[in-house]
């Protein structure tokens, strides 16, 4: 692999950029790999990525339906924090958080962590008092976080109205090392660096059946023939039921749009990362200068990538209350991605009933954070057979009533 | 490299034509002013119109290399041509010139750039252009890194961006509309006119929108002649002939912004915009159900792909015609028209024909064009076929072109002077309305464009297509082709939805015979890298050919990649002029067909629309609708601190001048338990449920026994959800044998009134059950303290002694001459009486408790007082002790688990292990030795660290107050195993590291034996 650097821009610049290598080689698929991942998408790829890095399983295949990346991977709004509640959670997206600081350097691929700082207000006494308890509990995991006043929130962004009228901000808790990346980057970055690896991304290439031989998986079969493997692991988001379905087990998830928009793209008027979960909204500023503005979830399971337009209005509303010089901006795009559900909002990282099988999957509406973690984690879990930071993940969890729940602390979207 | 050419080129002019101009009213003058320059144009002109009039060529620069920009279109298309417009309260960044009507005292100014727009620094990145190819800062700014934060970030998000951020709060206001028809037509040109008069014309309740504010699109400028009258006739004779049908609407300014499943389509009307007014919503953003969407968007041109297109004086074919014909504006004195088809060459007779000089017309087809083309050369205009533009001079403005073979790498021919250039790459119907809901398009290759597939529409619930297309959107290229494709399928639609269209025949155009286009996606064909570097195809956001080339050669094979590597398509303009060339490209980089490739998705809007057109009325105050109980103006005008709760205020306490929040809530929590306080309890939830089934229903919804509760009594129930956690609680009372009325939280109320009804209508829909949520039909008072019974008994009227009304009774009766229901129940740990009286009799029965209150200090007292009177008590509060994670068991509440049933909604869930592991958390009292008040939400640490290395834990504070009975700081929380640790000290450490110790105590702290409240 060709390292970027500025130097390498430079050189190529002579002779009209027409030496640049792909960033991912499209191989042809082999008989046989030690392990395959089912979905290309950024918790896919992170996850072949450390089976390569961390426990130098290289013989990895990567198959994905359509093109990489184009899942909740290129959707979502590109919020990354760790201030969750409870413990395995924030064990997980601290990791991940952490990762993504040098990200960058890892990958030799800017992928823009911008840690700008994440702050959610809170609107409600009850809110505040959430806000404190996880604040709290942050520091106890080792999570840097604080509980700042409405004056501060005024201060961190002086387009936020924090006088109502409806809904005033009363405080926030705030997180200065969460921030933003470049969505799109994440995916390339890490598919640049398997397939520099040896590793084959099989993008076109849709999985049609899931081959067993008794209790154990011996491969699969797909669009482009029979591929066999010892371990295989399925990260397929939205589509996860499909596939565990294939595998021949049941999942506790639940498919629905999640939604987001773009405004037009304007000069930098917003510095941090802004959820409001009271009136049900959350805004940043992307590098471009769009204001990317991410909303609620459809009531009703569907795979339309689409959802409901009264989410968008519901959604603008409250950020327009929130910040009021929105009102004359336009909306310039508006999308959806399918996003798994679990019943308790925390993902499954986890064995399954079929031996050499293995789901990551269930991260909702807050995935994009979790990618450097959960691959990490993931990984872990396939070559060793347990990590810590997935063993509260598990789904024998939904058995035995052992929820971890992020209401709390995440209210409704995250 | 193009090096700007600094030079003043005044030779060279844009401006008003003598005559012309058939949307323009010459008798009125409009006054405006374009970066402080005051200038004029006409009544009819659009902001584009009148600035090139004024010979305004240059509007703004490029989003990356800040390259000057001028206008290249006359419509949404516009990618350029944005300003930011009005001031104060009016502010709008990035309106686009194009669709901006002209009004007196239109104030504008160009963006994105620095000091001015003749002069931006910014243009370094055009001189670096060669070192900041398609996705350059992704291999790039990665050392150190930390500078990515302090450095590279902030100089790309300074030099990115286009317009200013708005900074004052919006004067005008938005509005919803509602419409519900059989069939929406969207887009008013001949297409759409006539296929609302076909529909029309079977009955349907019709709606036509068109987005700008003329009618007939194209056909007027292009010389339609339609049923032997002119175009203008024609459109005049037919809006004539809409307006008499009842039962078809039409409406201008108007656009088709998406459409969504089930026939559901967003449209958005600029009222104001063109005239502004503080009489009229700015934009109203409509919400239409329609049976049958036509849509009938017509055609966008497409630009061609020669290196220096972007150099300001190069534009479409199309709005150069626009501009003479609609506007009598020339944009330059030589305009060189370059082409691919035979359009093109109406541009070239309009412009000889407004007076103005043609030098040359290329035509890039060997073969060249047909009757136009004759028309042109009868006209003088000499026409070279097989030719093409090698490359175009100029900086700021175009000041010639070379010409080359287009089959050649571009051998300079010959060199042409010119101000504008007019070009054509053929026309790509607009599909964004068809695929926003799934529609899907087939490639077109005669005319080389994808077009709406009728056989893959979108469909609705049933399985049926409800979108349909006509005209130009449907690659109808011809005006009479375009009239009987739009008869045909109004004619079909009508049929859709069970109505018959009389037969008639369509009207007859003249149409001129056309030579067949020849695709062009590089001018010429064998470009070398150098000339590829400096073809434009995304104007906005500077993405050229070479960019897609390297994104193909890197391994961004599909068109998604492609887009979002190179950006192309991602502008204001979301790809209208650029996606099909780009795409072209790409698949000519990949050795694949087009219609392989494919495009990227379509989402709404179809061009950006306001944002407080999406938020509507609900702004401010309206944001939310403020629930207010009959008191509430009692408690505005006495000094309540609002708390909201829901949509509610609730007073969180009441202040006396003078008096702190703190201090306040202290008061009135004494005041309680020395005498006598108020609280309005009217926002918990109070909710019938009737029926032969009603009590087996509550058995299964409460964990309690509700079916042997007698009337006239009360009960403390708990919720439990499916998983077993704790969701609700309040008391229940039996109203007589088949009816309950049960309390919820204040913030439960709703969704535990459709929690019953899910139940009801999904699982156990055969049960005769009925819920009514009646919340909102009763004022409730609790009247708390020493002398509650002693206030009602001096209002008199119902027995309240403890005899007659038990703690857990209730009674219907009168007091005070108000018709009541009195609860004998508290949540204060005192003497305590809820009573509930019609809410229009509220305010009135408040008035009167308070009066005769008088005499013993009657105290209101806010949700804050409230908060601590229960945690003395050591009572729960849903939302503290509890967060969807704690069970009744962990509560100390397993009294209220019903043994003698065999089921209630969580019970199964609670014998999960995890949920029946005797080592949980559970409710204690916790007080700090030095009596100070633990801080909210702090966590009780256990010794050592857990295998991620965070501290281990063995509690948390769920509630805490300063307890003004107690004169000391009071807690309730949840502890491993804690009801079996009473009198042990434990560590809480506050967020800055220090630690309080706390002992373990039983939660309740007040009137153990409950004394107080049951006297």
């Amino acid at each position: 692999m060709k390292r970027y650097s500025a130097f390498a821009i430079a050189r190529e610049a002579a002779r009209y950029h027409t030496g640049w290598e792909r960033a991912w080689r499209a191989p042809e698929p082999q008989k046989k790999y030690d392990v395959i991942i089912i979905g290309a998408g950024g918790h896919g790829l992170a996850t072949a990525y450390h089976l390569g890095k961390n426990h130098g399983i290289k013989n990895v295949a990567i198959i994905e339906k359509g093109w990489l990346g184009g899942g909740n991977t290129g959707r979502n709004t590109t919020i990354i924090r760790s201030n969750y509640l409870q413990d395995p959670s924030a064990a997980i997206y601290e990791k991940s958080r952490s990762l993504y600081e040098t990200m960058s350097q890892d990958l030799n691929y800017n992928v823009m962590f911008s840690p700008r700082g994440v702050m959610m207000l809170a609107q409600t006494q009850h809110e505040i008092r959430g806000y404190q308890r996880t604040a709290h509990a942050n520091a106890l995991q080792g999570v840097q976080t604080e509980f700042i006043g409405p004056q501060k929130v005024k201060e961190l962004c002086p387009i936020i109205s924090i006088d109502g009228p409806r809904y005033p901000v009363l405080g926030a808790l705030w997180q200065a090392r969460g921030g933003t990346a470049r969505h799109d980057a994440v995916a390339w970055g890490y598919a640049r660096a398997c397939s520099d690896m040896g590793m084959d991304i099989l993008q076109r290439t849709e999985v049609t059946a899931i081959r067993r031989d008794g209790g154990k998986v011996v491969g699969v079969t797909t669009t482009k023939g029979d591929i066999d493997c010892d371990k295989l692991g399925i990260v397929v988001a939205g589509h996860s039921g499909h596939l565990a379905d294939m595998a021949g087990f049941r999942l506790p998830i639940e498919s629905v749009p999640l939604q987001a928009l773009v405004s037009e793209p304007i000069k930098p008027c917003m510095d941090v990362v802004i959820m409001a979960n009271t009136v049900h909204g959350y805004m940043s500023q992307s590098d471009k200068g769009e204001m990317v503005i991410g909303g609620g979830t459809d009531g009703h399971n569907n795979y339309t990538q689409r959802g409901s337009f009264h989410h968008v209005e519901e959604t603008v509303r409250a950020l327009i209350e929130t910040f009021p010089m929105l009102s004359r901006l336009k909306m310039l795009r508006q999308w959806g991605g399918i996003v798994d559900v679990t019943g308790d909002r925390s993902p499954i990282l986890s064995k399954t009933p079929v031996d050499g099988i293995f789901i990551n999957c269930g991260w909702g509406t807050g995935g994009f954070k979790a990618i450097p973690g959960s691959g990490w984690a993931m990984a872990d879990l396939m070559a060793n057979g347990r990590s810590p930071l997935t063993d509260a993940f598990g789904l024998e969890r939904f058995r035995e009533g052992r929820f971890i729940d992020e209401s709390v602390a995440a209210g409704v979207a995250h | 490299m193009e090096l700007e050419n600094l030079q003043r080129e005044d030779v060279l002019m844009s401006t008003r034509l003598a005559a012309g101009g058939r949307l323009l009213n010459r008798g009125k003058s409009v006054r405006f002013e374009f970066n402080g320059k005051h200038l004029r144009g006409f009544d009819g002109d659009t902001l584009a119109s009148a600035l090139l009039a004024n010979d305004q060529m240059l509007m703004g620069r490029s989003f990356k290399y800040h390259r000057p920009r001028g206008l290249v279109a006359s419509g949404a298309e516009e990618p350029n041509g944005l300003v930011n417009l009005g001031k104060g309260g009016r502010f709008e960044p990035n309106a686009r010139v194009t669709t901006t009507e002209l009004f007196d005292g239109l104030t504008a100014t160009s963006q994105n750039h620095w000091p001015s727009l003749d002069f931006d620094v910014g243009v370094v990145n055009n001189y670096a252009a060669r070192f900041l190819p398609a996705g350059f800062y992704y291999k790039t700014f990665i050392q150190p890194r930390a500078a990515w934060k302090h450095v590279f970030e902030p100089f790309i998000r300074q030099s990115a961006g286009l317009g200013k951020a708005p900074k004052d709060r919006d004067v005008d206001t938005y509005e919803h509309f509602y419409a519900f028809v059989d069939v929406l037509i969207v887009g008013g040109g001949i297409a759409g006119l006539q296929a609302a008069k076909t529909a029309g014309a079977s009955g349907a309740k019709v709606l036509l929108i068109e987005q700008t504010g003329h009618w007939g699109g194209r056909a007027p400028v292009d010389g339609a002649v339609i049923d032997g009258k002119s175009a203008d006739d024609w459109i005049n004779n037919t809006l004539d002939l809409l307006d008499k049908m009842e039962n078809v609407q039409v409406r201008s300014r108007l656009m088709g912004a998406g459409i969504y499943d089930h026939g559901y389509a967003l449209a958005h009307e600029r009222l104001t915009d063109h005239a502004p007014s503080d009489d009229m919503p700015r934009h109203r953003l409509w919400r239409i159900r329609a049976k049958q969407i036509i849509t009938a968007t017509g055609a966008i041109e497409r630009p061609l792909s020669f290196a220096g297109n972007d150099i300001p004086g190069v534009m479409l074919a199309s709005a150069v015609r626009d501009y003479v014909v609609n506007y009598g504006v020339s944009a330059g004195d030589r305009t060189v028209v370059v082409t691919n088809n035979d359009d093109a060459y109406r541009t070239a007779i309009a412009l000889k024909g407004a007076g103005l000089d043609v030098p040359l017309i290329l035509d890039a087809r060997a073969s060249g064009g047909g009757a136009l083309a004759e028309e042109a050369a009868a006209l003088g205009i000499r026409i070279a076929n097989g030719k093409a533009i090698a490359s175009v001079k100029g900086g700021k403005r175009v000041t010639g072109v070379q010409v080359c073979a287009q089959a050649g790498e571009g051998a300079v021919l010959e060199e042409i002077a010119c101000d504008a250039i007019a070009m054509s790459g053929g026309w790509s119907p607009v599909v964004h309305l068809w695929s926003h809901c799934g529609g899907k398009l087939i490639w077109d290759d005669a005319h080389a464009h994808f077009r709406p597939d009728a056989d893959r529409a979108p469909t609705g619930a049933d399985g049926e297509p409800f979108v349909s297309v006509t005209g130009g959107a449907d690659g109808a290229m011809s005006f009479s082709g375009a009239l009987a494709n739009a008869d045909e399928t109004a004619r079909h639609v009508s049929k859709r939805i069970g109505r018959k269209a009389k037969k008639a025949t369509p009207p007859n155009a003249d149409d001129v015979e056309m030579a067949p286009l020849a695709p062009v996606w590089k001018m010429p064909q064998g470009a070398g890298i150098k000339l590829r570097s400096k073809m434009w195809l995304d104007y906005q956001n500077d993405v050229k050919v070479s960019d897609v080339q390297l994104a193909a050669q890197e391994g961004f094979e599909s068109v998604e990649h492609t887009k979002r590597y190179t950006t192309l398509g991602m502008a204001t303009d979301q790809g209208k002029l650029s996606n099909i060339n780009g795409l072209a490209v790409l698949a000519d980089s990949l050795n694949e067909e087009i219609p392989q490739v494919g495009t990227t998705t379509f989402r709404p809007p179809y061009t950006p629309i306001s944002m407080g057109s999406i938020a509507g009325e609900a702004t401010g105050e309206r944001f939310q609708p403020l629930r207010r109980t009959p008191l509430h103006d009692w408690h505005a005008g006495n000094g309540a601190y609002w708390e909201p709760v829901g949509h509610w205020r609730r007073p969180y306490c009441f202040q006396r001048s003078g008096e702190s929040v703190e201090d306040a809530v202290q008061r009135e929590v004494k005041a309680t338990r020395d005498s006598l306080g108020l609280l309005d309890a009217s926002t918990l939830g109070k909710i019938i449920v009737k029926g032969p089934d009603a009590g087996k229903f509550l058995d299964m919804l409460y964990t309690n026994m509700m079916s042997t509760l007698k009337p006239g009594r009360c009960r403390y129930g708990l919720m439990c959800s499916e998983n077993g956690f704790l969701m609700d609680d309040g008391v229940v009372a039996r109203i007589d044998e088949d009816t309950w009325l049960c309390h919820t939280t204040t913030g439960g109320a709703d969704h535990i009134h459709a929690h019953m009804e899910e139940w009801l209508q999904t699982e156990w829909w055969d049960w005769q059950v009925f819920t009514a949520n009646v919340t909102e039909q009763y004022a409730q008072i609790a009247v708390v303290g020493p002398n509650a019974r002693n206030l009602l008994e001096k209002l008199g009227g119902m027995d309240v002694s403890a005899d007659a009304l038990p703690f857990m009774a209730w009674a219907d009766g009168q007091i005070g001459g108000f018709d009541v229901r009195a609860y004998r129940i508290s949540f204060s740990g005192e003497l305590s009486y809820e009573i509930a009286v019609p809410a229009s009799q509220g305010r009135a029965f408040w008035d009167a408790l308070l009066e005769a209150g008088a005499e013993w200090q009657v105290t209101p007292y806010g949700t804050e007082a409230l908060h601590i009177m229960r945690a003395e008590k050591g009572f729960i509060m849903i939302g503290d002790e509890t967060d969807g994670t704690v069970i009744p068991q962990d509560l100390g509440l397993d009294w209220a688990l019903s043994k003698k049933k065999n089921d209630y909604l969580g019970k199964r869930a609670q014998q999960r292990s995890h949920m029946a592991d005797p080592d949980r958390w559970k409710l204690v009292g916790l007080e700090t030795l030095d009596g100070s008040v633990l801080p909210d939400g702090a966590y009780a640490t256990a010794d050592g660290t857990n295998a991620n290395g965070q501290r281990n834990t063995q509690g948390r504070v769920t509630s805490t107050y300063h307890s003004p009975t107690l004169g000391r700081g009071i807690a309730m929380g949840l502890v491993l195993n804690g009801p079996d640790r009473i009198g042990e000290v434990i560590d809480f450490p506050k967020t800055d590291g220090s630690i309080v110790k706390a002992k373990i105590v039983n939660p309740v702290f007040y009137d153990p034996e409950g004394e107080k409240q049951n006297v």
